[in-house]
């Protein structure tokens, strides 16, 4: 068992045999064409456990949290929280703190998703 | 005392794998009571069952305990062999160790541990059992079916063509259901009125048929062979034997703002109307909430118009009361709600809709007279996307986690009419999963793609967008090529999830039937007995039973008529024995029992009781066993213990805690 | 790990014929596994079990007793289970009472067609009663015999 795809699913909490390849993610991403590993195939990576291809692809950068994935996906596999967690990996990897919990509430916006913050920092500060 | 014989079936391996059938004989010869016991590999079989046979007669059994699977499977079965041989068939306890033990448990001890358990509690039961005589009841040869569609219309015409009485209950104006609302029928694309009509009209002709349009089931009580119905015969306000048909109140009536139910509020009927030309009884209904007449008082023209005086202003509900011996339920589905699904823009675009509405616009006689045109300005589609699954193989809260089976197929069928009707019309179909099994099914859709051009495509869509102009733009995507589609169509298709008719939980209640996750009605077993409701005298046709198309549909109408007819063949049943007993000693006539009764099974008589010696009048509860279906509710209300439950005695079920417990 | 020193519970269930019977047989043949500690008893409805049945299960050395029925409104016999239901709640409180907790009592409705149901069921009334430990709390009523 790979150890690294086992801890993509922990952090996302993402069971991706459940899974239809339906494709409705990739339908609904503004972000496919800038994609190398389209948001389907995400759940297919981590499923055939192939995490190096995944932490290596730059569409960790371009998905832009908007949840849309998530939000439509009809079998509640949410692609955009294995993308997430993947960035996570990649962070843990590095083992540095980009941002520490005492700088969070001054860059807080009342209408910034929090979720969408967490996202942009885990993307841009590299 | 009683001689006992405890038989352990191996069930080939389902039960020896994991239980060890031999532990659980010799367990049994300690019992106290049992002379006899033995293992056979399967016991349900002609030999195993003589091998309890031959125990009974060489040991002189008194009774016996079947150690095998369930009691809903077997238990018929060791009743029958039991009375074959002699044994009165109430003596037979059956000790589940299959379902409830060696198909659940991997460990060996254990399981034989729990096997062996079970078949003590059976053990110490049948030291109590007494034997008992199943009654009988009549049976009424008259049949209900609930629903008119071509399931309830096949299953009525089945019974009737077999001597038997049928009444149709549909709670519409017409009968023809869903059916009747279809253009083109696949995979051989004969008009779908052309093959509904004649049926309605055999239905209708039928002298052993009776068609209760515009009515409902208000109330059901009852058993197998007994049920008594009322039906209620919602108001008309037009009289059904004065009315010719002749449709000038329909023109003449002034109120033509309602959302017409047949054409899916495509288009506005009057208040007073025939859901469809075809409809049969071809005798319009007033829609009371529309009627001006009845909202103002003011109006009446219809009354007018009337050559045939049949408009009753005054009639009101009327509620009738039949007996039956069958229930068939056949109340058909609907599309879901897509108020979840705001991607699509259903609801924002009157360009985007569903299939069923696809349908009522390529019908002749639908809002657009049978002309492929957009809703929102009457143009002709240059482009059309077709969506699989809107809805279907949903596991959130959104959809439904079933296939609905059908669409695949509906949606090569509307596309390739339109390909054939309109051949510059482009046709897109982001699909799944193309699934097409059935006979030349995917002969069928294979035609769609390679005669006609269909374009299918494998992705779903993300979202549709209604644009300035009028447009809609589809964002998809196209797995097989890697490609984000962006995509502008006229017009959007929705292959709606289907679901059962939400009155199915009502219905489902008042006949005690049990339903689904899914609100389909469960069968009694879903292979082997697939049209029978698990409650005695019900049986389920069509789509109210799972997702079907009209062929499969047709044949589950005729298996369902085929199990009514053999009810009904039957002069009478036998009864359960195992009802209620009052023991008039201890009854203190105090009507509890009574009330709790759901059957009205109890009553009071005073009778000359012998109590020790002393003789007096007593006011004590009398069980009518023919009413009686042995629920248990009143043993447990009586305050004095007087009222016990044959085969289920309190003094059986206390032996069986003792030996789980001991 | 020696058997002495592993809790195992003896836990009664009474499941009526129609819905939770079935249920369990569903669980069965869909091979959902549960401890074996469940001993299911088949009554034709769930207000067929008397009160009786369950303070005897105790007596006798139960360490938890779960009743099973249809859902509301499903049941076999119209009404059966809201007597059942209403029963079961003065009786657990009066068990709870007597220091037999309510975490060893239950009712559940469980149709015929969820198996998973009955399994997730007796999997958690299981895994609850092994937490509590043994019942020891009617054994002063429990037989001398």
């Amino acid at each position: 068992m790979n150890k690294q795809a086992e801890l993509i699913k922990e952090i996302s909490g993402v069971n991706p045999l459940k899974c239809m390849k339906c494709g409705k993610c990739s339908a609904s991403c503004p972000s496919y064409n800038e994609m190398d590993i389209k948001p389907h195939q995400f759940v297919s990576y981590v499923q055939n456990e192939d995490i190096e291809a995944l932490t290596a692809s730059k569409s960790l950068y371009k998905c832009l949290s908007c949840f849309a994935c998530v939000e439509r996906c009809p079998r509640g596999v949410k692609p955009g929280k294995l993308i997430d967690a993947a960035r996570q990996v990649v962070i843990r990897q590095r083992g540095q703190e980009y941002l520490s919990p005492d700088e969070v509430p001054e860059l807080l916006d009342e209408e910034t998703p929090q979720q969408l913050l967490m996202s942009a920092f885990r993307k841009y500060r590299r | 005392m009683q001689r006992i014989g405890v038989f352990v079936c191996h069930c080939g391996s389902n039960i020896a794998a994991t239980v060890d059938v031999k532990k659980v004989v010799e367990m049994a010869l300690k019992e106290q009571g049992v002379v006899h016991a033995e293992d056979y590999p399967y016991m349900c079989s002609e030999a195993g069952q003589s091998r309890i046979g031959e125990a009974i007669a060489q040991k002189g059994l008194t009774g016996i305990v079947v150690c095998s699977c369930s009691p809903r499977m077997h238990e018929a079965t060791f009743r029958k062999a039991a009375e074959r041989y002699g044994l009165n068939p109430y003596m037979v306890e059956i000790a589940n160790i299959r379902e409830h033990c060696s198909w659940i448990h991997k460990d060996m001890a254990e399981a034989t541990e729990k096997a062996t358990i079970l078949m003590r509690a059976a053990v110490a039961k049948v030291h109590l059992n007494a034997p008992l005589q199943a009654g009988e009841s009549m049976v009424t040869k008259r049949a209900l079916v609930i629903g008119g569609g071509i399931a309830g219309i096949q299953t009525a015409i089945d019974i009737a063509d077999a001597g038997y009485k049928v009444d149709i209950v549909e709670k519409t104006p017409s009968i023809g259901g869903r059916m009747s609302q279809l253009d083109k029928t696949f995979p051989t694309l004969d008009c779908s009125a052309c093959i509904l009509t004649p049926k309605m009209v055999e239905a209708a002709a039928h002298e052993n048929i009776t068609i209760h349009t515009y009515s409902e089931v208000e109330k059901v009580s009852g058993f197998v062979g007994n049920f008594t119905v009322d039906i209620r015969k919602k108001a008309r306000m037009v009289d059904i034997d004065k009315c010719t048909g002749c449709g000038v109140c329909q023109e003449k009536c002034p109120s033509k703002k309602t959302p017409n139910e047949f054409n899916r509020g495509l288009n506005n009927r009057s208040a007073i109307y025939t859901p469809f030309a075809q409809a049969i009884p071809n005798v319009p209904v007033i829609d009371t909430t529309a009627c001006i007449k009845f909202k103002t008082g003011k109006c009446g023209v219809c009354q007018k118009v009337c050559q045939a005086g049949a408009i009753d202003y005054t009639q009101q509900d009327e509620i009738i009361t039949e007996n039956y011996g069958a229930i068939v339920v056949a109340t058909g589905f609907d599309t879901i709600k897509l108020d979840k699904y705001g991607e699509y823009a259903y609801g924002q675009s009157k360009d985007v809709i569903t299939s069923l509405e696809l349908e009522r616009v390529m019908n002749a006689a639908g809002p657009t007279k049978g002309h492929l045109e957009r809703l929102s300005d009457g143009k002709a589609p240059k482009e059309i996307v077709f969506i699989q699954c809107v809805g279907s193989r949903c596991s959130d809260d959104r959809g439904k986690p079933y296939c609905s089976k059908i669409c695949c197929m509906y949606t090569a069928k509307h596309a390739m009419l339109i390909r054939d009707k309109y051949p510059d019309t482009n046709v897109t179909v982001f699909y799944i999963d193309v699934r097409t099994p059935g006979k030349n099914f995917d002969e069928f859709y294979r035609r769609a793609v390679e005669d006609y051009g269909v374009n299918y495509i494998k992705g779903q869509v993300g979202k549709v967008i209604p644009q300035a102009d009028g447009s809609l733009l589809v964002q998809g995507v196209d797995l097989l090529d890697q490609k984000q589609i962006l995509k502008k169509a006229d017009m959007v298709v929705l292959a709606t999830a289907i679901e059962p008719n939400p009155d199915v939980r009502k219905i489902a209640t008042m006949l005690t039937a049990s339903i689904d996750t899914n609100n389909f009605l469960t069968e009694a077993h879903p292979k082997l007995r697939p049209v029978e409701s698990p409650t005695a005298g019900v049986f389920l046709s069509g789509v109210r039973q799972g997702p079907k198309d009209i062929p499969e549909t047709v044949a589950q109408a005729g298996a369902a008529a085929v199990k009514v007819i053999g009810l009904l063949a039957k002069d009478k049943l036998k009864t359960n024995p195992c009802t209620a007993k009052s023991d008039e000693l201890l009854c203190n006539g105090c009507s509890q029992c009574a009330n709790v009764c759901p059957y009205g099974a109890i009553s009071y008589e005073t009778k000359l009781i012998n109590d020790h010696g002393i003789r007096e009048d007593r006011r004590v509860a009398v069980v009518n066993s023919a009413l009686c279906q042995g629920c248990g509710a009143c043993t447990v209300t009586c305050p004095s213990g007087a009222m016990d439950l044959q085969g289920f005695s309190n003094r059986q079920i206390l032996a069986e805690v003792d030996a789980i417990c001991r | 790990m020696s058997m002495n020193t592993e809790f195992r519970p003896t836990i009664v269930a009474f499941c009526c014929n129609w819905c939770s019977y079935a249920g369990a047989d569903l669980a069965g043949s869909s091979r959902l596994a549960y401890p074996a500690d469940v001993k299911i008893i088949r009554v034709p409805c769930s207000c067929r079990v008397n009160p009786m049945f369950i303070l005897r299960a105790f007596e006798k050395g139960a360490d938890g007793v779960i009743l099973c029925g249809c859902h509301p409104g499903d049941c076999h016999y119209s009404t059966g289970n809201y007597y059942a239901r209403r029963r079961m709640t003065l009786l657990f409180s009066m068990l709870d009472y007597l220091g037999v907790e309510n975490g060893r009592t239950r009712v559940e409705w469980v149709s015929a067609a969820e198996g998973v149901k009955f399994s997730e069921t007796m999997n958690s009334f299981v895994e609850k009663i092994r937490s509590l430990g043994p019942n020891v709390r009617l054994g002063d009523l429990r037989c001398k015999d």
